[in-house]
């Protein structure tokens, strides 16, 4: 698994200190948003806006409101307190559980381009910050790695992060954006579904809330476990959400969809998100929910059993740290 | 063939005692009749190589339309069983059966996905796709199960959820993330079987379970063979081979530690004798349940279910494969 050109981030990796979004390196959506050096033209209405402005507005079109993708740093950075963020486990990226190779398409391989094109190690990056002030774990998914799939090394960062939730007794923040599970690690991704759901009941017992904001597209095995079971459901406008994707629901059914389906907007009024909320107005709200959460009562710690460490399957083993 | 390989086989007859990898000439199927779920011409075709062409064997015999359905081993494993219907919420889904039983002297709580025998049927049972409907019902009689410290048998065959208007309407995805939380910490012994296809989110849902166990012929995999051909290549035609490249098939499974049982079946599939496919079920859910049951028994009661959550939990949490450090 040897790359170039991409080195480990440190713990203390800051690009908060950049100034702009603009110097952070965004490979555009190729035939979405047209970006020249001095407009951006709105993939929805066309509307061209000077790119500064665009960038000021955290990528929403100002005309239309219509929310683009982030990449994960843009993200934390309409997030965070600026300079606070603390990445953990940066370093980990993913196995080949099944020695994938087949009509062209080798797992190790694709995982290498993949890391040097997006820049990151995995589809989900986690690590810490202050919102205002307050302490919160962040786990956000990039769509720009494999469709931010769920494989095991987001699984298991996404536990890691719970663990040291549990441990600072920290609330927890996920960003979901995701065509779901892993189609590389097989039934290792499908299971990374039933490992983070059981980890978030560990957050829950303790009394520490979960946050879930829910951005465009967000689909599948991620949509069908920890991002659907959190105290508070959070959407973008416009964000695609759903478990089956639109194209198969009307191949499999034949059903004509109506122009809403899947919209967080869908969501919201079938009862299945708690709010809609626009980008700009994120960081307000968060900062409500964790201040007021804060105020639950802590339990005693829950009797915690030392378990044997299972034995890792033969294909595990050269994987072991 | 894994060392691992479990089970009293001794209850199968003679000629049902062989290793599972190699498949003596007897494992060559028997004319399949065309299954309904899937277009025909993904059946007819040609594998590429001897693992593909094995596997998709396998896909084959864990589709066949008469192979044992959820309530075929229900009625044969169980002395006594009131099927239970509705999820209190909207409606009751056929895809997903369940209800209160006796196993070998014990009331239990069943259920699990079931698919048709026949078009009619299928129909009626959406091809074993259940709606959000059918895994809040699945929820209802989990919690059910751990009201009255009754254990849990779940029998996992489906394609996947069913993808529909509906099904998004009324968030299928919510419903199957709740009940894998709500699994994760149930307080009663869970077993759960896959019969036939286990397929995605979908089967998983009533997958979360103190041990997992696969029939010979089963498959369980993140989405089924077509669905993954069509994501990985764009082409649902390379079903078969993608099902060899996913690897989904018990033995597989057992080899990547992820379940504890493959459940022998008799030769040529457990639709060829289905008593002695559902007595083999039997013995290995006596036998887990008895094992569960027991380490439920040693000492303080609170204390013996916390353990057993605990070793649930460890069992999901340790799954994954990664590395870690400066790039090798």
């Amino acid at each position: 698994m040897k790359h170039a050109g991409m080195t480990t981030k440190g713990k203390d990796h800051t690009f908060f200190q950049k100034k702009t979004l603009k110097s952070l390196t965004m490979p555009e959506r190729a035939g979405q948003d047209e970006v020249g050096d001095l407009w951006h033209k709105c993939v929805k209405c066309h509307e061209l806006t000077y790119i500064k402005e665009y960038e000021k507005n955290a990528k929403v079109c100002q005309k239309c409101k219509y929310h683009a993708r982030l990449r994960w740093n843009e993200r934390l950075a309409c997030i965070l307190d600026e300079g606070s963020w603390v990445e953990i486990n940066a370093d980990m990226r993913s196995g080949d559980p099944l020695g994938f190779a087949s009509e062209g398409e080798v797992y190790p391989q694709k995982a290498a381009s993949t890391r040097r094109k997006s820049g990151i190690n995995e589809s989900l990056i986690t690590g810490y910050g202050t919102l205002e002030g307050q302490p919160l774990a962040v786990a956000v998914a990039d769509f720009a790695f494999l469709g931010a799939s769920m494989g095991s090394v987001f699984g298991e960062k996404l536990v890691r992060l719970i663990d040291l939730c549990l441990e600072r007794r920290m609330p927890l923040l996920t960003v979901s954006a995701s065509g779901g599970a892993r189609m590389h690690e097989g039934i290792f991704g499908l299971m990374q579904m039933a490992k983070t759901t059981a980890t978030l009941a560990q957050l829950g017992k303790a009394r520490l809330p979960h946050f879930s904001l829910l951005t465009d597209p967000c689909y599948g095995g991620v949509t069908a476990s920890y991002a659907m079971v959190a105290d508070v459901i959070l959407a973008e406008p416009g964000a695609m959400i759903g478990f089956a994707g639109p194209r198969v629901i009307e191949q499999t059914t034949r059903q004509k969809l109506p122009a809403d389906f899947q919209t967080a907007e869908f969501l919201l009024e079938h009862g299945m998100v708690d709010r809609v909320v626009p980008r700009k107005e994120l960081r307000q709200i968060l900062s409500s929910m964790i201040r007021l959460y804060s105020r639950a009562e802590v339990k005693a710690a829950p009797v915690v059993f030392t378990l044997p460490v299972r034995k890792p399957a033969p294909n595990e083993a050269r994987y072991a740290s | 063939m894994p060392a691992k390989m479990r089970g009293n086989r001794s209850l199968l007859p003679s000629q049902a005692r062989r290793p599972l990898r190699k498949p003596a000439p007897a494992l060559t199927p028997p004319p399949i009749e065309p299954v309904t779920v899937l277009p025909l011409e993904v059946q007819t075709i040609p594998a590429t190589s001897d693992e593909t062409s094995e596997t998709w064997k396998r896909v084959q015999l864990a589709r066949h339309p008469q192979r044992p359905h959820t309530l075929d081993y229900i009625k044969r494993l169980c002395t006594d069983f009131v099927e239970m219907h509705g999820d209190r919420r909207y409606g009751d889904d056929q895809a997903l059966v369940g209800g209160l039983a006796e196993f070998e002297g014990r009331s239990v709580f069943v259920l699990g996905q079931q698919k048709g025998s026949d078009t009619k049927e299928n129909i009626a049972r959406n091809f074993g796709m259940p709606t959000p409907e059918g895994y809040r019902k699945a929820l209802r009689l989990m919690e059910q199960a751990e009201k009255f410290g009754f254990p849990l048998l779940c029998f996992i065959d489906t394609p996947g959820a069913y993808p529909g208007l509906q099904s998004e309407e009324r968030s299928v995805a919510q419903a199957i993330a709740e009940n894998l939380l709500v699994m994760s910490q149930l307080r009663v012994p869970i077993i759960s079987i896959v019969i036939g296809e286990g397929g995605s989110g979908g089967a998983l849902a009533i997958g979360v379970a103190d041990r997992l166990l696969m029939l010979e012929n089963s498959i369980y995999s993140v989405a089924s063979p077509e669905a993954s051909a069509s994501i990985l290549w764009r082409d649902a035609a390379k079903a078969p081979l993608a099902a060899a490249t996913m690897k989904i098939t018990a033995p597989d499974l057992l080899g990547f530690g992820i379940i504890d049982e493959v459940v022998p079946e008799p030769d040529g599939g457990a639709h060829t004798e289905p008593a002695l496919a559902a007595q083999a079920v039997r013995e290995a859910f006596s036998r887990h349940l008895a094992e569960l049951e027991a380490a439920l028994a040693e000492g303080d009661r609170e204390t013996a279910i916390e353990r057993m959550l605990a070793t649930r939990y460890q069992k999901f949490r340790s799954i994954g494969v990664w590395e870690e450090g400066s790039a090798v």
